[in-house]
């Protein structure tokens, strides 16, 4: 909402400054969001008058120029033609920053010949395209009178937020209003006589639909002329930004400024027979001033005349009846709409006209047998002509409401005392109603505050006024000494595993939850995921338009940038949600990471620097993130199904009993090509909320440890087994051999190739033995030896190697 | 006996040995077996009285003299040795190290991390909600009615209905704020509540300084007493500890949001010093500027009704703020949109260190 101090002070009478003004405003809750002040920019170009204009010595088309300035006589060089002695013109002088051609004068010499500034013309002033010659004003304008006001344009023009509650701040004399209680001024009375109607409107209305239009004020204006409209009106509108039309149209646009009351004038002449307010037949359309034409709907509301459509009420008007400059006879109307039913035919036609703007938010239902009257008069004023009745169509809507308070409710809800007297003296001149009843005041709000439902409302109404700044600072302080923890477990889990990854050389990452659709696809949109429950209506691109059904994807699209951009091999995860469905337990929280390209740069200490990732990578980040998660690797169990877009040799998941609660693995190659990515990838899913919480018991944490004071025996063992035979099946079988004695198995070779047959693979395993009771004897080493080598070529089918 | 030319000769002979192999020869030569003391030592048996005893007194001599020269020379010689090898062993110390990869925590994390230790010192604790939220929970129980134009304010992402609910439940929505949390939170938990809640939000909008992911932190103190002097304090208390400046001004601007009334903008105080953005209270009152942080302000009685709390018995506060922007004050970060770009330069340069997580307690 734009303004201009000078409109503004039409409605207020105040003496306070500019910068007063624009504080208080936004002390009141008027956010002001720009104040633009022409004069501040204009200010050094001032009226000067050329003493003498001679031919320049060494060019034909300057004149060397003497000029008389407020302070003195200075040397101009000026190409114009205009130039001449005893004109009033505009000076730029030396040090002055000329905006329209962003240019800061200087002291120079054009053609030998000293020059102090600039004999400027309109265009480089930016006033105008013209550019014939320079500024030529009167004669007898005065040497020094900034041109800024010569111009009309020394009104400071200030813009506020119009908060969705607060309609009657979309009128200059609601923002009065408000200075005014707040205590920068009064509020000027307005002039509301009534106009005495010299003859009968012959042009009746009818209200078919009371709940979009309850009332409806028209009058017949006659014998109007319709050209121009005046300066004045033309360089108010013109300031805040609006286009002159005609002095009609501009009377209605300066009626939606001032006070916040959109009106319309209809022809009357293209008028057939009479008005009708009524809903829109489903297709009828109607082509609107502003060169659009619409299709309408039954839910929208429409003026009519006999013929058919003429404007939607309260939205935008129709071409049949607009008023030019032959109008002769107007026709104006004033009436109220429904907030709700013009917000939706407004968005549904995508209109965004001033009077949607403010019929949504909620004009003031009481202001309009006055505003018909004045418009009504400004309309005798400018236009001329004779008016006749008005028409009142309808009733006014019910808006009254009383709202039972108690002022020192105020206080339990602010936490420092407004005193009862002050609340009232606010709640008074802002225009509330009140009845005291005891202690419990009746407050009716006015007419032009829809939004005021309840105590809270009056409790802001005064608060604001009396300013936020008053409202003292006590600090919340914790009930108990020590503050409990605050993370959700979930929250504590997402903590651990973020620090887990970033330590083991991932770097986090943040990036949509929306992907695109094909991208979904490949990721298990289709399987697992509610895809199209999942399909946003109104995706702001196509590239965003499904939510994500893995975290996948957008990491390697991440990793691909970054290659793109000359740095490969990116570490990245990223800890959020996935979403499988709509419902809550369908949006888990995933942390997800990749590792792409090599493990790092080339390296002096050998190849162990730069080599490949690989699938363990992933497994490892895995399950150090399950471990984060408080699941031991003991816990989990690693089986080879994997999703599809891993690469089905070397691609595994995690179980927890029945949970999958993890995913690793290399990439299938497939989908790395559709993702445009060259190197290898591998990466990794887990479920961070599929792993069950621990119990919560009120013992030790820590189970005893039992630290044997026995040294602890090594073993190793070699196996030649079947190349299909999981590593993982020699392990555990060896640990199933003596739980208690065994503290250790792992594997530290596995070979394939010369010495070992075709299909077969050589395992070696080192197992650690832990004696708790005693020193092992050689015959109990062999004991344990023999029972190992059986049990593992019982379960495998394999022979140690010899 | 004469023992002095034997002790000059082996003396000469320990002192020309100039490795271990050559002082062993020497020491086999003098004190081994047959060595030449030895031998002497042998002829003593031939000896009578009182001869015997003196040569046997100048041989032990001369043996423990060869005896200590030997170590002393063995140890001068395995120090030289050992010098030698070191002087062998020298590596280039400006090497690099074997390279280990380092990560880095986001800073909208570290920002998360932050506001839980600020707010858990406060008495509050964390609460968590959905992305995909319906109808009611993002808009309505929020005192959003329908049609308004505060709904419009929200540029909202819609999903299909889901046509297997009723009412609002069928339609769904990517939640415009966290303020669905403090729904959720409200409704299936007794009052008193004294929470945070923090996580994505959509809306969109797509520009320097929009995105269509985007996440906010919220707080919500609903009890008995609860005032607007408690909001300015919490507030104030909060913005000064988050951006580290004790006398950060804090301004409260009036404003509306539909679920709070009053409300009001918040605003901290900052000026500009040779073009750079500082935050504080300047030297000189004239330069003093604002920036619009968080929304914030008395619950609205609808809201705590529509979540079945007795809005004459209960009352609270609540605020929202956008987690990108205060960390982009935080921590001098221009533009908003490198926050979801995943460029690796990026995260290393804004990231955070993974071992050193933000408490109150330390520095």
């Amino acid at each position: 909402m734009k303004f201009t101090l000078s409109w503004l002070k039409e409605h207020l009478d105040t003496t306070a400054s500019l910068t007063e003004i624009v504080a208080k405003l936004t002390d009141v809750g008027l956010e002001v969001e720009d104040v633009n002040d022409p004069a501040a920019k204009f200010a050094p170009f001032k009226v000067v008058e050329v003493i003498e204009a001679v031919q320049h010595p060494n060019a034909d088309r300057l004149r060397v120029c003497q000029v008389k300035t407020e302070t003195g006589m200075i040397q101009v060089v000026c190409g114009a033609p205009n130039a001449r002695a005893g004109m009033k013109a505009v000076l730029a002088p030396e040090g002055s920053y000329v905006p329209a051609i962003d240019m800061t004068m200087k002291k120079t010499k054009i053609r030998d010949v000293e020059s102090n500034g600039m004999l400027a013309s309109e265009r480089e002033m930016g006033l105008s395209e013209e550019h014939n010659g320079i500024i030529d004003l009167p004669a007898d304008t005065p040497i020094g009178t900034p041109m800024a006001k010569i111009f009309g344009l020394d009104d400071p023009v200030i813009e506020i937020k119009v908060l969705p509650n607060r309609p009657d701040s979309a009128g200059i004399r609601g923002i009065a209003r408000d200075l005014a209680v707040a205590g920068l001024g009064t509020l000027k009375p307005l002039n509301t006589k009534a106009v005495p109607a010299a003859y009968e409107t012959p042009i009746k209305v009818t209200l078919q639909n009371t709940d979009a239009c309850p009332v409806f004020f028209g009058r017949l204006i006659k014998g109007v002329k319709n050209g121009p409209s005046p300066e004045w009106l033309q360089l108010k509108l013109k300031a805040i930004g609006l286009r002159p039309i005609s002095t009609l149209v501009d009377i209605t646009n300066y009626f939606t400024i001032a006070h916040c009351r959109p009106l319309h004038v209809f022809d009357a002449e293209k008028i057939k027979g009479n008005i009708h307010v009524r809903y829109a037949k489903n297709g009828e359309t109607f082509d609107a001033l502003n060169d659009k034409s619409y299709e309408l709907k039954d839910t929208m509301t429409v003026i009519c005349d006999d013929s058919g459509v003429l404007g939607l009420g309260g939205i935008v008007g129709g071409t049949s009846t607009g008023v030019d400059e032959n109008t002769t006879n107007v026709y104006l109307e004033c009436a109220w709409f429904d907030p709700m039913k013009i917000a939706r035919a407004g968005r549904s036609l995508e209109v965004l006209s001033d009077a949607r703007y403010r019929f949504e938010r909620g004009v003031d239902p009481e202001f309009m047998a006055d505003a018909t009257e004045m418009a009504t008069q400004m309309i005798l004023d400018l236009c001329g002509g004779e008016a006749g009745s008005v028409i009142k169509a309808g009733e006014l809507p019910q808006w009254q409401r009383t709202v039972e308070y108690d002022p020192s409710y105020a206080t339990k809800l602010m936490g420092y005392e407004i005193p009862a007297a002050h609340q009232k003296d606010i709640l008074t001149k802002l225009g509330f109603q009140i009845t005291e009843k005891g202690n419990v005041w009746s407050v009716v709000p006015p007419s032009w505050r829809p939004d005021i439902e309840g105590r809270a409302d009056l409790v802001e109404e005064s608060a604001r006024i009396n300013g936020f700044d008053k409202i003292p600072a006590i600090s919340v302080l914790k009930d108990g000494a020590v503050a409990r923890s605050a993370e959700t477990p979930r929250l504590s889990r997402m903590r651990k595993v973020r620090g887990t990854l970033a330590s083991h050389g991932l770097q986090e990452c943040i990036t949509w939850s929306m992907m695109a659709s094909g991208m979904a696809e490949k990721f298990g949109a289709n399987d697992r995921q509610k895809a199209k429950a999942l399909r946003l209506t109104n995706p702001i691109s196509a590239e965003l338009d499904q939510m994500r059904p893995s975290i996948l994807p957008n990491l390697i699209q991440a990793a691909q940038r970054n290659t793109d951009r000359g740095h490969a091999n990116a570490a990245l995860f990223e800890i959020g949600p996935v979403f499988f469905g709509t419902d809550l337990q369908e949006q888990p929280m995933v942390a997800s990471g990749i590792r792409t390209g090599s493990m790092g740069d080339r390296h002096w200490s050998g190849a162990q620097a730069n080599r490949s990732v690989d699938a363990y990578d992933a497994k490892a980040d895995a399950l150090q993130t399950l471990a984060a998660c408080g699941l031991s690797a003991q816990g989990a169990q690693i089986t080879r199904e994997a999703p599809s877009w891993y690469h089905p040799g070397r691609s595994g998941s995690i179980r927890f009993g029945q949970n999958v609660v993890a995913y690793f693995g290399e990439l299938h190659p497939g989908v790395l090509k559709a993702l445009d990515m060259k190197d290898t990838v591998v990466g990794f899913e887990v479920f961070i909320e599929s792993v069950p919480e621990p119990k919560k018991k009120n013992g030790t944490a820590f189970p005893l440890v039992q630290l044997s004071q026995f040294m602890p025996l090594r073993r190793d063992f070699a196996f030649i087994v079947d190349q299909k035979v999981d590593a993982d099946a020699i392990v555990k079988t060896v640990h199933l051999v003596d739980r208690e004695l065994i503290n250790d198995v792992s594997v530290f070779d596995v070979y394939m190739g010369k010495g070992v047959d075709p299909g077969k693979k050589s395992v070696a395993i080192n197992v650690t033995l832990q004696p708790k009771e005693r020193t092992l004897t050689d015959a109990d080493i062999e004991t344990i030896s023999k029972k190992i080598v059986d049990a593992v070529v019982a379960k495998t089918g394999a022979s140690l190697r010899s | 006996m004469d023992t002095a030319a034997l002790k000059q000769e082996l003396t000469q002979m320990v002192e020309a040995a100039n490795d271990m192999t050559s002082l062993e020869n020497v020491r086999v030569t003098a004190l081994g077996k047959k060595g030449r003391i030895t031998d002497l030592m042998k002829n003593l048996g031939t000896m009578t009285g009182e001869e015997r005893k003196n040569a046997g007194a100048a041989l032990n001599v001369l043996k423990d003299e060869i005896s200590a020269l030997i170590e002393k020379q063995a140890a001068d010689l395995s120090a030289q040795e050992l010098d030698q090898r070191l002087a062998n062993e020298t590596i280039d110390v400006t090497l690099s190290p074997r390279p280990e990869r380092t990560g880095s925590i986001h800073p909208i994390s570290q920002t998360m991390d932050e506001l839980v230790s600020i707010f858990a010192d406060m008495g509050f604790s964390v609460a968590e909600g959905p992305d995909v939220e319906d109808d009611f929970h993002n808009f309505t129980a929020l005192n959003f009615p329908i049609g308004h134009p505060a709904r419009e304010m929200h540029d909202t992402f819609y999903l299909p209905d889901d046509e297997t609910k009723e009412g609002e439940a069928r339609k769904k929505v990517l939640r415009t704020h966290t303020s669905n949390v403090q729904i959720r939170h409200m409704t299936n938990n007794k009052p008193p509540h004294k929470i945070i809640c923090f996580g994505r939000c959509y809306r969109s909008d797509w520009d320097m300084t929009h995105t269509p992911v985007f996440h906010q932190m919220e707080c919500l103190y609903i009890d008995k007493n609860v005032t607007m002097a408690n909001l300015k304090g919490c507030l104030s208390d909060f913005v000064r500890a988050f951006f580290n400046v004790d006398d950060l001004p804090v301004r409260f601007r009036p404003s509306y949001f539909p679920f709070t009334e009053p409300s009001a903008e918040v605003d901290i105080g900052c000026w500009r010093e040779n073009g750079e953005l500082k935050l504080g209270r300047p030297k000189d009152p004239a330069d003093q500027k604002w920036l619009e942080i968080l929304g914030s302000g008395m619950v609205h009685p609808n809201v705590l009704k529509n979540c079945g709390i007795d809005p004459t018995e209960y009352q609270g506060f609540a605020f929202g703020m956008g987690l990108e922007r205060a960390t982009m004050l935080k921590y001098g970060i221009p533009d908003l949109r490198s926050f979801f770009d995943a460029d690796t330069r990026w995260l290393g340069h804004y990231g955070f260190d993974p071992l050193n997580r933000p408490n109150r307690a330390t520095k």
